[in-house]
Parts: C-alpha cells; sequence; structure tokens
C-alpha cells in the first residue's frame, strides 16, 4: 500500500517509514500542510496518516480542506490529545478513525485495514495461488467452488504466505506478524494458527509445510 | 444554613407595606369624612329642630310661653330612633323640658347654633343650642333653646361605614398586594432571564451574555461578562497547555516506541527480542498512565457542569464498538451487540459516556482471551444499563468494590498493560450523571461483567 | 322667679309625686308549681286581657302572673316618678309609653321575637307594639236608625248643631284631663283636622259629659243616656256590641285614629326572662285568632291597615313627646276648656 505520511516531527516520521516499509509498504512524508498538498495533487495514495499538530497550521485545517475537495483517500489521524477532549471533533471533521500516541502499529495496520474495508479495499485485495483464492476484502478463502471464512489471525497469516509463496518464515517472524509486541505469545501460538490454516485448506491445492528448524513456507500439494 | 435576603421578598414587603400604609390612611379617612358627614346631618336637624323651638318663643302677659311645634321634635325622629332630649332656658330657668339637659359652656348670642358632644343620663348626647333675645315685660330677656339627641343611630351608621371602610380598604390592600406581588416579579423578571439564559449554557459556553439588559443590571452583566471572557481566557490556555504537553510527552514516546518496534523486528535473539517487548510495554505503560490520567482530570473538570444534552445511548454503544472492533479483530474477538431497536435517549454528556463506555469495553477486550466474545447489552428497565461482559478472568475473587479506587488494579493482571483508572473514570462518569458503575463475576461464567446504570 | 315658680307649679301637678300611684284592681294568676312571677301594670282591662294571661301560663308553665290594672297617667306615675317594680308595662298610651322608653325607663329587648309585625311596630326595641285599635263614634239604636249614624267629622258638627235640642247633654267623650289615653286621641284629632276643635265646640255647647274611661261611655250610650260618644276606643265597643247592648259603632271615614296598645319592660323589672316572653307573646297574638276573638283586642294586621285608608295608625317618635310638653300640655288644655266650657 501506498501511504502519505503527514508529521512534523522528523524522528518519528522517520521511524514510521522504516516500520511500515518492514511490513512492506510505501511511504511519502510529508513535513508541512503545504508539501503534503504538493503530494496529493501529483500522486495517488491508498491511506494519508496525518498528524493533528503541525507547524504551519492546524491539522484539522487540512482536514476540512481535504474532505471539501472531495478526495477519497482516507485518512488516520494522529493525535497527541487527551483522548476525551478530541474523539467526536476529529471524527466530525471526516476523519475515517483516529490513533493516539505512542501507537501499537498492529493496531495502526489494523485500523487501515478496517478504514480501507469500508472503502471497499484497495486494488490488489485477491491473491491466487494453486487455484486458491484469499480474498482480503472479505476475509475469505475460495477454491473448488466453495467460499471459507476466515478470522482476522487467519487472514492476516495466509496474507504473509500468499505475499511470498514458497518462501520460508520463521515461527519468530510471523509471530511478530501476528501478535501484538506487547501481548504475551509463545511460538506455540503460531502452531496453533498454523494448525487452524491447514485445516482450512484442507481440499484445495495448497498446503502449508513445515520446514523444519526453519519454520513455514506455502507450496502447492 | 444561612437565610439568603431575597429581593423579590423585599420588594414584595416594601410594597405591601406601603399597601398597608396607604390602605390604613385610606380607610381612616374615608371613615372620618363619612362620620363626619353623618354627623353634620345630625347636627343639621338639631339645629333646625332648637331654632324651630326658639322660633315659637313668644312673650305673653305673664312672661314668656312657648307652644312647642309639632314638627320640632318629630323631625328628630326621621333618621333613627335615637331618644330625644330639649330644655328651654329663659333668664336663667327652665322654662320646659329636661330642667337636667347640661347645656354647652359659651353660647353664641347672635343665634348661631353651638354643638357639643355631653353626657346625659348614662348617655353621649349630641346638643345643639341657640340663643334668642325676648322682649317681654319691657325689657330684653334672653332665651336658650337646647335639643339633644343621641347618638346611637349615627354609631349604627358610623358601624355601616367603618364596615364599608374596612371592606374597602382591605379589598384595596389585597388588590395592591396582588399588584406588588406581580410588580416584584415583572420587576425581577430580566433578573430571571438572564439567570435563565445563562443557566440554559452548555458548561463550555462562555460567550458574553447579551440578553437584553434593563439599565441597572448592565453593569453587572459588564462584569460578568468581563469575568467570563478571562475564564475563557484562561480555560483555553489550560486546554492548550494540556494538549501541548500530551504532544511534547508523546511525540517522542511514540518515536521511541516505533523505533523499539523496527529494532525488534530487525533483531534476531529471542533474549534481545524480549528486552525490547519489556521496553515497549514500559512504554505503553507510562503513555497510557498518562493518557488517562488527562482523560481523568477532563472527566472531573467536565463533571463540574454537567452538559445535558439529549443522547442516543444505542448509538453511543455502537460507535465505541466499531471504534474498539479493529482493537478486537486483532485478537479475533468479537464485539457482540444486543441493543433494543429503538433509540434509548439520555440527557447527559457524550464525551463523558463514550469515554467511560470505552474504558470498560478497552478493558474487556484487553483481559479476553484470543478468539473469545465480547457482549454490550443496553437494557431498559427501572434504570438503563450499558453492561459489557467478557470471557476473561474475571477478578480472582478480590473485592470488587476497591476497583473503581484510584490505581487499584486487579491482583491478577500483572503481565497486562494498565493504570488502574479505567474504572474509576468510569465510575465518576456514572456518578455525574446520576447513576452507578456496577462490576460482577460474569454469572454467566468465566469473565467480568461491568455494568454501567443510568437513571431514566 | 314667677316663671319658674309657675313651672314646678305645673311639674308638681302633673308628676304628683307625693302619693303612690292609683290602682284600679289587681287580680293574682298562681301557677303550681309557680317557678317565677311576672308582674305585669297594665291599663287593660281584665276582661280583655284575662285569656291572653291564661294562653301565656298554658304556653309557659310554672309563671305565676301578678296582674295590676291602673289607668295611663297613673301607670306613667308609678313608673316615671315613684320607681314602682314591675316586670312588664301594658298600656293603650303610646305617647307615654315612648316618653318612657325615651326618658329611659324601658329596657332594651334587642332579641326579641317580632316575627311578621312591621318595622313602625317597635321603638328602639323597647316599646313594642301588639294591638292597632281605631277611636271610633259610638252611637246609640234609640236615637239613630241603622244607616242613619253620621260618617265624617263634619257629618257629625252639622248634626249636632241642626238639632241642638235633641243632643243637648246627650254627647260624651273623654276628659281629657284625666286620661291618657283621651288626651293622645284628641292631641292627634288636633294635629289632623281643624274641624276636631269645632266639634269641641259644638260639644261644650251641647255640654257634654266627660268620662274616664270607654266603658263608661259605652254604658250610657247602650242605655241611651247618651246619643252618642265621641273617641271610643273601638275594641271596647266592639266587644260590647258583641253582647247586643243596642250601640253602632262608627269608624268615621274621614280619619280614624288608630292607637296601638304597647308593652315594655320597665327597668326596674325584677323577672327580665319572663317579660321577654310575653313580649314575645303578644308580638305573635296576629297567630292566635282565638286568642283576638276572646280578648277582643285586634292584633296587628297590615291588610286591614291598606284596605281602609281612613285608618291612621299613630306613628311612634319624638313627635309623640311634643304634647307632652308641660307648656304644650297646659295650652292644650286651655284651649280644650276654652272650647268646652263656654261662660
Amino acid at each position: 500500500m501506498r501511504f502519505l505520511l503527514i508529521e512534523d516531527s522528523p524522528k518519528l516520521a522517520r521511524a514510521v517509514m522504516e516500520r511500515l516499509q518492514l511490513d512492506g509498504h510505501a511511504v511519502d512524508h510529508a513535513e508541512t500542510l503545504d508539501a503534503a498538498s504538493a503530494c496529493i495533487s501529483v500522486a495517488e495514495y491508498d491511506l494519508i496518516l496525518l498528524d493533528i499538530m503541525l507547524p504551519d497550521g492546524d491539522g484539522r485545517d487540512f482536514l476540512q480542506h481535504h474532505r471539501e475537495a472531495a478526495n477519497k483517500t482516507p485518512v488516520i489521524v494522529i493525535t497527541a490529545r487527551s483522548a476525551v477532549s478530541d474523539r467526536v471533533g476529529l471524527l466530525d471533521l471526516g476523519a475515517d478513525d483516529y490513533i493516539t500516541k505512542p501507537f501499537d502499529f498492529a493496531e495502526l495496520e489494523a485500523r487501515c485495514r478496517a478504514v480501507l474495508r469500508r472503502q471497499g479495499g484497495p486494488a490488489d485485495n485477491r491473491k491466487s495461488f494453486a487455484g486458491t483464492v484469499l480474498d482480503s476484502s472479505t476475509a475469505e478463502l475460495q477454491f473448488s467452488g466453495i467460499s471459507i471464512p476466515l478470522r482476522n489471525r487467519e487472514l492476516r497469516l495466509l496474507e504473509v504466505f500468499f505475499n511470498a509463496p514458497g518462501q520460508v518464515f520463521s515461527k519468530t517472524y510471523l509471530l511478530d506478524r501476528l501478535f501484538s509486541l506487547t501481548d504475551e505469545a509463545s511460538e506455540n501460538a503460531i502452531e496453533v494458527y498454523v494448525g487452524r490454516l491447514r485445516k482450512r485448506l484442507e481440499g484445495s491445492g495448497t498446503i502449508i509445510e513445515t520446514v523444519r528448524g526453519l519454520g513455514y513456507r506455502m507450496v502447492a500439494a | 444554613m444561612t437565610a439568603r435576603r431575597s429581593i423579590r421578598r423585599r420588594l414584595f414587603f416594601q410594597l405591601a407595606g406601603v399597601a398597608a400604609l396607604l390602605s390604613l390612611t385610606f380607610f381612616l379617612v374615608l371613615r372620618s369624612v363619612a362620620e363626619r358627614a353623618a354627623e353634620g346631618t345630625q347636627d343639621g336637624i338639631l339645629s333646625a329642630s332648637a331654632t324651630a323651638m326658639a322660633d315659637s318663643l313668644r312673650s305673653v302677659a305673664d312672661g314668656v310661653t312657648l307652644d312647642l311645634p309639632y314638627s320640632a321634635l318629630s323631625m328628630l325622629g326621621s333618621v333613627g330612633q335615637d331618644r330625644v332630649f330639649y330644655r328651654v332656658v329663659v333668664d336663667g330657668q327652665t322654662l320646659t323640658g329636661y330642667d337636667d339637659l347640661p347645656l354647652p359652656s359659651d353660647i353664641p348670642s347672635n343665634g348661631e347654633p353651638k354643638f357639643d358632644t355631653l353626657a346625659f343620663r348614662g348617655d353621649k348626647v349630641r346638643v345643639a343650642v341657640v340663643s334668642r333675645t325676648i322682649g317681654s315685660l319691657g325689657s330684653l330677656i334672653r332665651a336658650d333653646v337646647a335639643v339633644a339627641q343621641t347618638r346611637e343611630a349615627l354609631a349604627a351608621t358610623s358601624r355601616r361605614i367603618t364596615a364599608i371602610a374596612t371592606g374597602v380598604g382591605v379589598g384595596f390592600f389585597v388588590l395592591a398586594t396582588l399588584l406588588s406581588l406581580w410588580a416584584a416579579q415583572s420587576a425581577l423578571a430580566p433578573i430571571d432571564r438572564m439567570t435563565a439564559a445563562v443557566t440554559r449554557r452548555g458548561p463550555k459556553d462562555l460567550r458574553p451574555v447579551t440578553t437584553d439588559t434593563p439599565t441597572e443590571l448592565v453593569p453587572l452583566v459588564d462584569a460578568l461578562n468581563s469575568f467570563m471572557s478571562r475564564l475563557r481566557a484562561s480555560l483555553l490556555r489550560t486546554e492548550d497547555f494540556i494538549a501541548e504537553a500530551a504532544h511534547r510527552v508523546r511525540t517522542p514516546l511514540a518515536t521511541v516506541r516505533t523505533q523499539a518496534e523496527v529494532t525488534h523486528h530487525k533483531l534476531t535473539k529471542p533474549e534481545h527480542k524480549a528486552a525490547i517487548r519489556e521496553m515497549i510495554r514500559a512504554i505503553d505503560e507510562s503513555a497510557r498512565s498518562a493518557g488517562q490520567m488527562l482523560d481523568h482530570a477532563m472527566v472531573t473538570f467536565r463533571a463540574d457542569s454537567l452538559a445535558k444534552d439529549a443522547l442516543d445511548l444505542v448509538q453511543l454503544t455502537t460507535e465505541a464498538c466499531n471504534r474498539l472492533a479493529p482493537t478486537a479483530e486483532l485478537k479475533d474477538n468479537t464485539i457482540l451487540r444486543s441493543q433494543p431497536d429503538h433509540p434509548v435517549t439520555f440527557h447527559g454528556d457524550g464525551i463523558l459516556l463514550q469515554a467511560a463506555l470505552l474504558n470498560i469495553l478497552d478493558n474487556a477486550i484487553k483481559y479476553s482471551p484470543a478468539d473469545s466474545d465480547v457482549f454490550v447489552s443496553v437494557t431498559e428497565g427501572d434504570e438503563i444499563c450499558l453492561s459489557v461482559t467478557d470471557a476473561g478472568r474475571g477478578f480472582g475473587g478480590v473485592d470488587v468494590s476497591r476497583l473503581t479506587q484510584r490505581y487499584q488494579r486487579g491482583t491478577n493482571v500483572g503481565d497486562i498493560v494498565g493504570s488502574g483508572l479505567g474504572l474509576t473514570i468510569a465510575d465518576e462518569v456514572a456518578r455525574a450523571h446520576g447513576g452507578r458503575l456496577a462490576i460482577a463475576e460474569n454469572p454467566k461464567g468465566q469473565g467480568a461483567c461491568v455494568s454501567l446504570f443510568l437513571p431514566r | 322667679m314667677r316663671l319658674a315658680f309657675l313651672a314646678a307649679l305645673i311639674w308638681s301637678c302633673l308628676s304628683l309625686p307625693i302619693r303612690a300611684f292609683e290602682v284600679e284592681d289587681r287580680v293574682l294568676y298562681p301557677a303550681s308549681p309557680a317557678i317565677s312571677e311576672l308582674r305585669i301594670l297594665s291599663t287593660t282591662d281584665r276582661a280583655a286581657f284575662e285569656p291572653i294571661i291564661l294562653a301565656f301560663q298554658a304556653a309557659h308553665p310554672g309563671i305565676a302572673v301578678d296582674y295590676t290594672i291602673a289607668s295611663t297617667t297613673e301607670l306613667m306615675t308609678a313608673l316615671h316618678d315613684e320607681g314602682a317594680v314591675f316586670d312588664l308595662a301594658i298600656s293603650s298610651a303610646m305617647d307615654l309609653q315612648t316618653k318612657l322608653a325615651n326618658d329611659g325607663f324601658a329596657l332594651t329587648y334587642s332579641a326579641a321575637n317580632t316575627g311578621a309585625l312591621p318595622d313602625w311596630a317597635n321603638w328602639r326595641k323597647q316599646v313594642f307594639a301588639f294591638t292597632q285599635e281605631p277611636a271610633v263614634l259610638v252611637v246609640s239604636d234609640r236615637f239613630f236608625a241603622s244607616g242613619t249614624a253620621p260618617r265624617t267629622r263634619d257629618d257629625l258638627i252639622d248634626l249636632l248643631r241642626a238639632d241642638p235640642d235633641r243632643f243637648q247633654g246627650r254627647v260624651g267623650t273623654y276628659d281629657i284631663r284625666n286620661s291618657g289615653f283621651g288626651y293622645l286621641m284628641a292631641t292627634q284629632d288636633s294635629r289632623n283636622s281643624q274641624a276636631f276643635w269645632r266639634l269641641m265646640e259644638v260639644m261644650g255647647r251641647l255640654e257634654a259629659k266627660l268620662y274616664c274611661c270607654s266603658g263608661d261611655m259605652i254604658r250610657d250610650v247602650s242605655s241611651g243616656e247618651l246619643a252618642l260618644a265621641y273617641n271610643v276606643l273601638g275594641t271596647y265597643a266592639a266587644a260590647q256590641q258583641a253582647l247586643g247592648v243596642g250601640i253602632q259603632i262608627v269608624v268615621l271615614e274621614d280619619y280614624a285614629n288608630v292607637m296601638m296598645r304597647t308593652a315594655l319592660i320597665p327597668v326596674t323589672a325584677r323577672n327580665v326572662p319572663d317579660a321577654q316572653k310575653m313580649i314575645d307573646f303578644l308580638n305573635a297574638l296576629g297567630t292566635r285568632p282565638d286568642l283576638v276573638a276572646a280578648s277582643g283586642l285586634a292584633a296587628i294586621d297590615q291588610t286591614a291597615l291598606r284596605e281602609n285608608t281612613a285608618l291612621r295608625p299613630i306613628r311612634f317618635g319624638p313627635g309623640l313627646l311634643v304634647f307632652l310638653d308641660q307648656l304644650r300640655r297646659k295650652n292644650f288644655l286651655r284651649n280644650w276648656q276654652n272650647s268646652l266650657f263656654q261662660e
């Protein structure tokens, strides 16, 4: 996905960009509202992350202009404000969602997913491998004419595998992708979820196989 | 209890006092004038009677005689049934009549009647006396004719007049009192209007008062407006300060946390990763504490002057659930709602209620195991109940009443980030709205049930 | 000095305080057991009043009645000058009763039950009228065939003048010097009509006989001693006529003075409650036709007054005091005597 990050703190911006890139997203950064407007005028973004306190103006004004210009790109506001005082106002001004600093990237990703799902999803919401289709926007697995609904973690785990079929992912990597860093989760949990996915994939042309000592990968049966 | 001085009451009593004084004066004047008139009538008849008698005095061979005219006495019976006395004194001797009837002193000799009120035979009588000079036996002698009448008819008239005057006086007083009440009411109406205008305002409305103000209240309103503008400036500064403080604290925290996450991804050794996770946990904890402290301060601030907006609690819970749905999804938790299919209206502060509900719901999700459900229900009974039930670890049998105290947490939550203020905030919001927070174990098994009861 | 002496002399003659008043009759009506005694001083004949007393005792058992009869002037003397002790005074002389009340010798009975009586039937709630009795002309059947009696005073004067021989010594009227009722009627006549003085002169020329009481006049008319008697108390005449004694009663049509018999409670009264009961009883006389018939005393009847406009009830009021004035009385009596006794 392609993000526009509007954030005046360079350190935070750099860290966020790096973190999002780790998940394979493309991120443009604008330090000011002017720069952000310039970015929007030349590029298409899947999502805008907007810090509400900016040196050349309040992020709320940007939000208002953004909505008045009928720009459909969803906006998630990053706010440092006391949550009680700000919540209502932001949503009224047209933010699709908001997240308070400091934020958990797992939660940010979940909110992005929720926002995009409400918008109809990104263009590449369907991935297929060996006759098996993973539809992220409906959270379904389709093969042999049947659709199997997936739970959130199952979907997110499958997305990892469908993004790089054949690639081996270590349990540690999967754990980081699946759980929040503040969750106490062991590698056993990954085994449980992989076990569930195998059940879901039964009868399709796709399996997840264990690569002893290294992790798991998705291959055609 | 201090006795408050009411302008309305004082104004009313002063006006009523004036009315009473006027009524009394009116009563006294009316009575005095009417009695004077009645007395004048009696005096007129008495003097006519005395004059008629005096005119009948005539000189005869052996002195002076009197043929008492019938009308002289009969006219005295025309007004009432008063007793009548008369006395004719010629040359110092009683010629006829009641010789013990006292005469007024200083009778004018020019024939003008003289009146007096004297005691006679145990009664007060009104006496009229006229004097005549009669030529008799070659010399001039003086005759005094006195006619007296008791004052019973006069007293009856006086009683009647007093009754009428009393009625009129009392009526006037009652009317004036009612008018005073109305006057006091209407004079103070602008104050009531202003009070209503100020009271109607929300807690954050600090605009100047622009109600139509009577001249006398302009200084007060000006002072009030000036005070409010200073208060508004002060509040804005405080809000800005809080926002700025949050920004200053949270932005670096966000940077550090993000960097830590990046670092965590890059590290491979489990012990290094664990250390980073500890660090992130610590950051989250401090950020959360700071946030909830600010929230708590804001709740206290807003609860002082509670907004009374009409809210739909169904919509409110739906919004809260939607807000936390992405967080719940991360752990495959599902938020199940059970709400009436019609709006449930409640008058209160939406922001505070939202904050309370989010805190309760956030707690429930935090303590729920993966793949479990969180139930949110809105029910209407004697009270409105917003209830959140999870399948978490519950409270481990601790005294649940302590959980709403500040910074008190369950004994079995050491591994989960929390400040202990969440339920305190919810509890204070509930109290501010006249409701209460009930904390219990999930009646249908494992977990907790936190309910926000609000009065209907 | 001379004037004062004269006045004192007249006053003493009128009031006669030296001797006790003269009682004509005294009757006791005992009750068994007698709880209280009601002492009545009255000018009304025993025959007329006895039925009323008996009916009163029937209505209020336990009250013994001591009934003393005196003339109107004696009654006045007793109460006004001698302070005689009586519980009730009943008199046909309205003027004297009025004077008693005016001079403070009567008690007020403000709660009196006056029933259907008109307001003018009492004065100051002290003097209560309970009968209405016209002064009438009584003529003898021997002198007047039915329908030939004179109907007005002028008729009467013409008749007497036309035939003096026939009526010489045969006419009678009150000696107003002794009779309070006669004096009252004469003074009222003098107010009402000039015909009165002419009548007196005519009667004087006919050497009219003077009487103290109605009863004597009726007796003499009925015996034929008199052809007619003027100013007779109508109720007594009616009572006698009912006995068939050969008299006719003429209520003169120019006017007829109507006297009211009155009761008052003297200040000397000792048994006031019973006196008040009697007053209430008398006030209700109009509701007892049996008593009216038995006593011959006509109860106050406004209908009768309305129907016969010649009837002129004497009104209470200070006017009644005028002819009681010493000088006025002296002058009036002098005029009256001058008319009657022509030398």
